[in-house]
């Protein structure tokens, strides 16, 4: 398979600039890094709709609170190691609590920051979005999905968290589909097997579903780009049609999205599973793709993982 | 509006007196004097705002919306109790008037700013006022707010310090030195006032200086008492979270005035 790359952040970027001119309402705050989260064109384009915090994220997030009081739709943004981790007691008490319309776009999300090393690489973000009530979590696959999700949630009152990487990646979804907060996509039928995949693991998944192929195993792929609210509607359906269950995700193991399917299917449909994450380690400075192969997050564990479940198929 | 304080945190039997007593001159001037506000108005913008930083004196500021007509003056006495609208900390999601929830400390002067910021992009010359505790500027979040403020010249933000001098640990000034807090302020680009917190007449004419000043946004250093009008409260650092007892409930109510 081969896939034209793009950003995800330049389709923020994009998204954002088009959601200005259509909505007077909106407003974009950016804590010392609009070039790299790609505010900045809104900045530019709306210049008194734009608000530059400089570096601190916790005030950040308060005032993009208070401007949502004021009935400004609001998209903050920043890395997002500094938006979950940095100014978590802001989001959770200043935005989800006052159920705020507050929109947190986070850029360079997990090991894909690559050179910047462990500091900058968030791998508990999903699991700290996650757990605050009222906020809706996700995590698009690539650009036209990130450019479709930052329109959906902006239709959506409420708060939200969509997680973004730093690299570019392979365009896996179709400009003319539909985004959907809450809906699964199910990228490629097959009933041996379910892998489901969320950001940038949803690739990986594809070209392991190809290489099961050659083995005789019929992969049915999931893009998983709503953590919460989960649909475990298409998750259930799946571990019913294939009898077991691969998750990949670049985050961490403990308290991932791996862990919540794992919960759902326990409660609907047990189901063997295997869960294709980060060890519950801390990463380091490389490249993006050596780094996700040097942590086990590329097509070959997606397909070993898929092999050894298929073995315990229910 | 004390009574209402001293009532709603004994029926509690938990809560925070000393700081809404401390408070209590600034809340009513502003809740019955300075700021046009109304039930009616609360769903439009084109009003003044307040924001209650420091949340644990939620007490005196659901005192105040209560004599306003946001909800009646006999639901203050479920403070605290399971299922009522009256949370231990304000909540904008339960309470009508509550602009916005508050109670981890060191958010509210950020909340202030980004509601002055909506108001000035849609045209409205009002006031966000924001009051907040001492104990509370330890917080490092304040500076953040306090240098976006002056960096956006929001004029349209008063804060007021409620400077009673006191926190959970004892005496501000013995837990993490706070002075010189004006020159502080002053340093971050605020134009800086100071007032006898507890008198009202220095409380409304200090607080409509503020108003008139433009081009960089006022603090308020409000001089107060904390447990301001029950003499066994009054700077002791005990009734900062602490209910009276039914015999310290009757007096407190002689004192200020009223029957128990």
């Amino acid at each position: 398979m081969s896939w034209a790359m793009e950003s995800q952040r330049k389709n923020y970027g994009k998204a954002l600039v088009e959601l200005g001119r259509t909505r007077k309402d909106v407003v974009v705050l950016d804590a010392d890094l609009s070039g790299s989260t790609r505010t900045a064109e809104f900045g530019k384009t709306f210049p008194d709709r734009f608000f530059n915090c400089g570096i601190a994220e916790q005030n950040m997030m308060g005032t993009a609170a208070g401007l949502a009081v004021g009935g400004m739709t609001v998209f903050a943004s920043t890395f997002a190691v500094f938006a979950t981790g940095r100014a978590y007691d802001q989001v959770r008490q200043s935005i989800a609590y006052p159920d705020l319309d507050v929109k947190i776009v986070a850029s360079h999300a997990g090991i894909t920051v690559g050179g910047d090393g462990a500091s900058h690489q968030t791998m508990e973000d999903i699991a700290l979005m996650n757990a605050i009530p009222n906020m809706t979590v996700i995590v698009p696959a690539d650009g036209p999905e990130t450019y479709r999700a930052v329109l959906a949630v902006a239709e959506a009152r409420g708060p939200a968290y969509i997680r973004m990487g730093r690299s570019d990646v392979p365009i896996i979804t179709s400009k003319d589909d539909v985004f959907s907060i809450g809906k699964a996509s199910t990228l490629r039928e097959g009933n041996d097997v379910a892998l489901v995949g969320v950001g940038q693991m949803v690739a990986p998944c594809l070209l392991a579903a190809e290489g099961l192929k050659a083995k005789g195993i019929n992969a049915r792929v999931i893009n998983l780009s709503t953590i919460k609210p989960l649909d475990v509607e298409t998750l259930e359906k799946a571990a019913r049609d294939c009898g077991c269950v691969v998750t990949a995700e670049e985050h961490n193991i403990v308290s991932g999205v791996g862990t919540m399917v794992a919960a759902a299917l326990a409660e609907r449909y047990p189901t063997p599973m295997e869960r294709v994450a980060m060890q519950d380690v801390f990463g380091q400075s490389g490249e993006s793709d050596e780094l996700m192969r040097e942590y086990g997050l590329s097509e070959k564990e997606v397909i070993a993982a898929a092999i050894k479940v298929t073995e315990r198929r229910k | 509006m004390r009574r209402h304080v001293i009532e709603m945190v004994h029926a509690a039997g938990s809560g925070h007196p000393g700081g809404s007593l401390s408070s209590a001159d600034i809340v009513t001037a502003l809740f019955f004097e300075v700021m046009e506000h109304s039930p009616e108005l609360e769903s439009s913008q084109d009003r003044d705002h307040f924001i209650l930083s420091k949340g644990h004196a939620a007490p005196v500021y659901y005192a105040a919306l209560a004599e306003s007509g946001y909800f009646p003056v006999e639901e203050l006495i479920t403070l605290r109790q399971l299922h009522s609208r009256l949370q231990g900390h304000p909540s904008r999601v339960k309470t009508p008037g509550v602009e916005m929830s508050t109670g981890s400390l060191g958010q509210g002067l950020s909340v202030a700013n980004g509601l002055a910021l909506a108001l000035r992009s849609q045209g409205l010359g009002r006031t966000v006022y924001c009051l907040c505790g001492d104990g509370e500027m330890a917080e490092g979040q304040v500076w953040e707010a306090a240098m976006f403020a002056s960096h956006y010249h929001l004029d349209n933000v008063i804060a007021i310090v409620d400077r009673n001098g006191l926190q959970i640990d004892g005496r501000t000034e013995d837990v993490m030195a706070l002075e010189p807090l004006g020159d502080k302020w002053r340093a971050f680009g605020w134009n800086v006032l100071f007032m006898d917190g507890n008198d009202m007449w220095q409380v409304l004419e200090t607080l409509e200086e503020a108003r008139r000043h433009k081009g960089s946004p006022t603090v308020i250093i409000a001089r107060t008492v904390k447990g301001k009008g029950v003499s066994f409260m009054e700077n002791n650092v005990g009734f900062h979270g602490k209910a009276p007892n039914d015999k310290e409930y009757e007096q407190a109510m002689r004192e200020l005035g009223g029957s128990a």
